[in-house]
């Protein structure tokens, strides 16, 4: 399957030409225990002003962790934290969350039931004045489109709806930064593409700088700038979605954002070999065992003759491709691949790797960590 | 910048403190006055005194946990298991023995199975028998009469967790049990009762510490127990250290039950709280069987709730009809709301507070504090109150020190007894609080945190709110445990104070049983309340299970 690339990424880069630029976050060598497991190793980020950045990885992995201590509601066993230029977390420093002028957006939305959709919105524009509070509430709930629900309560309304009252609420006291906790994992596939647009469209507009927590890769390549992508409590790469793609720095960095196919190989002279065929040794990689992921793409087929020859051993159809299982010399399991449909079982193809989208990793001795950066 | 210590939380560290020690002082108190006593008294209770009471209550223990096990489990597996004419509304009525204080039921069957009582009467009159003597029925004033009456009345603390847990379980497991031949009795005792074993350990533990804490039947029934003798040896002997003594050595039998039914549980938790499955694996009895079960569910009921209860009810009407309302009745029922309106106003407010220290001063503290705050319901009425002279006598002196007051505050005024009440019940109300805070997500406490506000206004502007219903009902609870509470209120209230439980003990002491059956069928109905309640709150269960199917 060849991923969907993000075709236009709404415009400004970083919020300097943003009607109000906004500061960043940093975060430095954050660590957090839970008892005997570690949920945060040795954690930095940094986020510039207006930059949206997807914080990707399997549930477990410490990114809600890292999303509670940014925001304060959690506090840190090492490591510091700062707004902007404030430092709000640190050694012998703990601001506590009310202070912190960090939005968040929760999973659930954590939306009071108690209160009417605008109590809600307006529940966070304390320090202003009551007449000022309700007017920057009413033009914040306007702005996602739910004027009309202002006296409703949360539990009338549906998933789009909650959502978007949800942003408002978190955008009202305008925060420094917007923390998002998986914010549209709770709706159905239809809604979540277009709430998800609106709101990057709000938060592109304002120019506030966002950090989305998500296990979804095709999310998070759609949604940010940059992409830091964590395992067990650790930032294995932090890139922008093109090079975290394209040049991953692991294989579990390869197989993060996309489909892999994973092959032995040996690097020898100036060549690496494998079962389908050789590839150009990077200059950096010393002789021995490999690890080659690639990508679909990287795999070519052509007739006979070219390349490895493949046998094909089954096919299934499978909406706009046809899946075929190959059988290639010096390999155990079939090759699985999604091709135009154009083989049949017992046919005889060749195959040839292109090496853009061939990614070479040295063997890891087993119980070797992933390199991080 | 440090998360500084605002003043309120300063405050608030102060006030936790305060409340822990006041918490821990009966305990403390009690070990000073025991030691206070020393030589003299202790080898004269421990020759004369303590072997007797604790043989006694060793007996009733054991004899009131077997009952209430066999009755308990027995009733939960009847309506579980089987499907019969009558079984929902049996299911409702056996809980009804709660409503029942031990001391009412024990008021009722003596004035009921007295040889001129009416059930006597009414069987001579049947065998057209003359006298009493001529009809010799085992007394009911002694120990398996004790056993028996306690059990009838106390077996509901088992029966509720026990259902509760087949209701959840029973679906499936008599499916399976049935796919694989099991009859009903095989299922009963190879399957239910062994998954059962949490839930009736945890409230055959309940039920014998109402046995324990119980004053009034022992002593009606002559039964001298643990209880019965630190009561008498403070109040007859006006032997203090003494009682102390009694008391620490009941504390000790609390501790031991306290062990023992965590062993029995096996360190299995009891979770009363997970999804019901359906019960469509209900064996349906028809004909003779489903009488048979229905006359064998209702004997409980017959005998720890609608007997005594219909008895005080006819009493009451009949003494009404004749003499009016007692005079005193009035006064009685009025101390009797005063006292646990009051009581139960500080209940709610300390609970509420001890319930939410998790989110205001942290979850160490807050779990510390919870805790603590069990400790009054874990120890008996008596030796509560025996605990506490010491901490209110030093309260009282302090107050005068300072000038404050110039009378015994505390224990001069039913000051005392608010404090004795509130500490014996307090985890009522903050298991109440607690379980509705803890239905909230945790991410609406924190959204309003991020929002801006402080740990305290989130508390006050969002938790509350939410858990109001929960906070009432716990409020509801305790008011009719504080009403019907009998041994605190004997030992701690103001001179010439009576309420409805204290006025009933003295009728009852004095052999007047006529004279409190009004009192008596009162403090019944207020105890109707809770069970109402429970009902109540198993319909809302079912209708959301509806909702979600």
């Amino acid at each position: 399957m060849f991923p969907r690339r993000p075709t236009v990424k709404a415009a400004p880069r970083a919020g300097a030409d943003a009607p109000n630029a906004v500061s960043g976050l940093d975060v430095a060598k954050v660590t957090r225990r839970f008892g005997r497991t570690l949920a945060l190793d040795d954690v930095s980020l940094s986020l510039g002003p207006g930059e949206i950045l997807a914080v990707l990885g399997a549930s477990g992995c410490g990114k809600s962790t890292l999303l509670r201590l940014i925001a304060g509601l959690d506090v840190a066993d090492s490591g510091e934290i700062a707004v902007g230029d404030r430092r709000v977390a640190g050694r012998g420093c703990h601001e506590p969350p009310e202070t912190r002028g960090v939005g968040l957006m929760f999973q659930d939305y954590a939306l009071f039931p108690h209160l009417t959709v605008l109590a809600n919105v307006r529940f966070g524009l304390a320090h202003l004045p009551g007449a000022e509070a309700r007017r920057v509430a009413e033009e914040r709930l306007a702005q996602v489109g739910l004027a009309h629900r202002a006296d409703s309560y949360p539990g009338t309304l549906s998933g789009g709806e909650a959502q978007r009252v949800a942003l408002a609420r978190a955008l009202a006291p305008r925060p420094r930064v917007l923390l998002l906790d998986e914010p549209f994992s709770n709706l159905d596939a239809g809604t979540r593409e277009h709430v998800r647009a609106d709101t990057l469209a709000v938060l592109r507009r304002d120019g506030i700088g966002a950090i989305l927590v998500t296990h979804d890769s095709a999310e998070a390549i759609a949604f940010a700038d940059r992409i830091a992508l964590m395992h067990r409590g650790r930032v294995v790469q932090c890139d922008s979605p093109e090079r975290l793609y394209d040049a991953p720095r692991s294989p579990f960095a390869a197989r993060a954002l996309g489909d892999i196919i994973e092959i032995p190989g040996q690097a020898v002279d100036g060549l690496v070999t494998t079962a389908l065929g050789p590839l150009p040794r990077p200059a950096s990689m010393p002789d021995g065992a490999v690890r080659v992921c690639l990508r679909p793409e990287a795999i070519r087929l052509g007739p006979v003759g070219e390349g490895v020859t493949a046998t094909v051993l089954g096919r299934a159809f499978a909406g706009a491709h046809l899946r075929l299982d190959l059988v290639v010399a010096g390999r155990d399991a079939p090759l699985r691949l999604h091709v135009p449909p154009e083989a049949a079982p017992g046919d005889r193809v060749g195959i040839h790797l292109l090496p853009a989208r061939a990614y070479i990793f040295a063997e890891t001795p087993p119980g070797e960590r992933i390199s991080t950066i | 910048m440090r998360e500084t210590m605002s003043a309120a939380r300063g405050l608030g560290w102060v006030g936790a403190a305060a409340l822990a020690a006041l918490l821990l002082s009966p305990v403390i108190s009690l070990g000073l006055s025991a030691s206070e006593g020393g030589g003299e008294l202790w080898p004269h209770l421990a020759a004369y005194v303590l072997p007797q009471a604790i043989r006694d209550t060793a007996l009733l223990l054991a004899g009131v946990g077997l009952l209430v096990i066999g009755l308990g489990t027995g009733a939960a597996w009847l309506v579980s298991a089987f499907d019969f004419p009558g079984r929902r509304l049996l299911d409702a009525a056996l809980l009804l023995p709660l409503a029942m204080p031990t001391y009412v039921v024990a008021y009722a069957y003596l004035d009921l199975m007295h040889p001129l009582g009416p059930l006597q009467t009414g069987l001579r009159g049947l065998l057209g028998l003359a006298s009493p003597r001529d009809l010799p029925l085992p007394d009911l004033r002694s120990l398996p009469g004790c056993i028996g009456l306690l059990g009838f009345v106390l077996y509901p603390y088992v029966y509720l967790p026990t259902r509760a847990l087949f209701l959840m379980r029973a679906g499936t497991l008599l499916e399976a049990a049935r796919m694989l031949g099991a009859g009903p009795w095989r299922t009963f005792l190879r399957v239910a009762l062994p998954l059962a074993r949490p839930a009736v350990a945890l409230g055959t533990g309940l039920a014998l510490m109402e046995a324990l804490n119980d004053v009034g039947a022992a002593e009606f029934l002559g039964v001298r127990t643990l209880t019965v003798q630190v009561y008498a040896t403070w109040v007859n002997r006006s032997d203090l250290p003494g009682a102390a003594q009694i008391a620490l050595v009941m504390l000790t039998c609390v501790v031991a039950l306290v062990g023992l039914e965590r062993l029995a549980r096996g360190g299995r938790g009891y979770a009363g709280n997970a999804r019901r499955d359906a019960a469509s694996a209900r064996r349906r009895l028809n004909g003779w069987r489903a009488g048979a079960a229905l006359a064998l569910g209702a004997a409980p009921v017959a005998f720890g709730f609608l007997l005594p209860a219909g008895h005080l009810a006819f009493e009451a009407w009949r003494r009404i009809g004749g003499h009016g309302l007692p005079d005193a009745l009035a006064s009685q029922t009025l101390n009797t709301i005063l006292y646990a309106s009051v009581a139960t106003g500080v209940t709610v407010v300390i609970g509420l507070l001890v319930a939410a220290t998790p989110y205001l001063l942290g979850a160490r503290a807050g779990r510390m504090l919870i805790r603590a705050a069990g400790l009054g319901y874990a120890m008996p009425g008596t030796v509560l109150a025996v605990g506490l002279l010491g901490p209110l006598a030093l309260l009282d002196s302090g107050l005068f020190e300072v000038g404050i007051a110039t009378a015994l505050v505390g224990l001069g005024t039913g000051g005392a007894l608010v404090i004795a009440y509130a500490l014996r019940f307090l985890t009522v109300t903050v298991g109440a609080s607690e379980a509705g805070l803890a239905r909230i997500p945790r991410a609406i406490p924190d959204a309003a945190r991020v929002l801006g506000r402080s740990r305290l206004a989130t508390l006050t502007t969002i938790q509350l709110p939410l858990a109001w219903p929960a906070v009432l009902s716990g409020a509801l609870l305790a008011f009719v445990d504080i009403a019907k509470e009998l041994p605190v209120t004997l030992l701690l209230r103001p001179l010439n104070v009576e309420t409805l439980s204290t006025h009933l003990y003295g009728e009852a002491a004095r052999g007047t049983y006529e004279d409190g059956a009004a009192a008596a069928l009162l403090i019944v109905v207020i105890g109707l309340v809770p069970v109402t309640l429970l009902l109540r709150l198993d319909r809302d269960a079912v209708l959301r299970r509806g909702e979600r199917l």
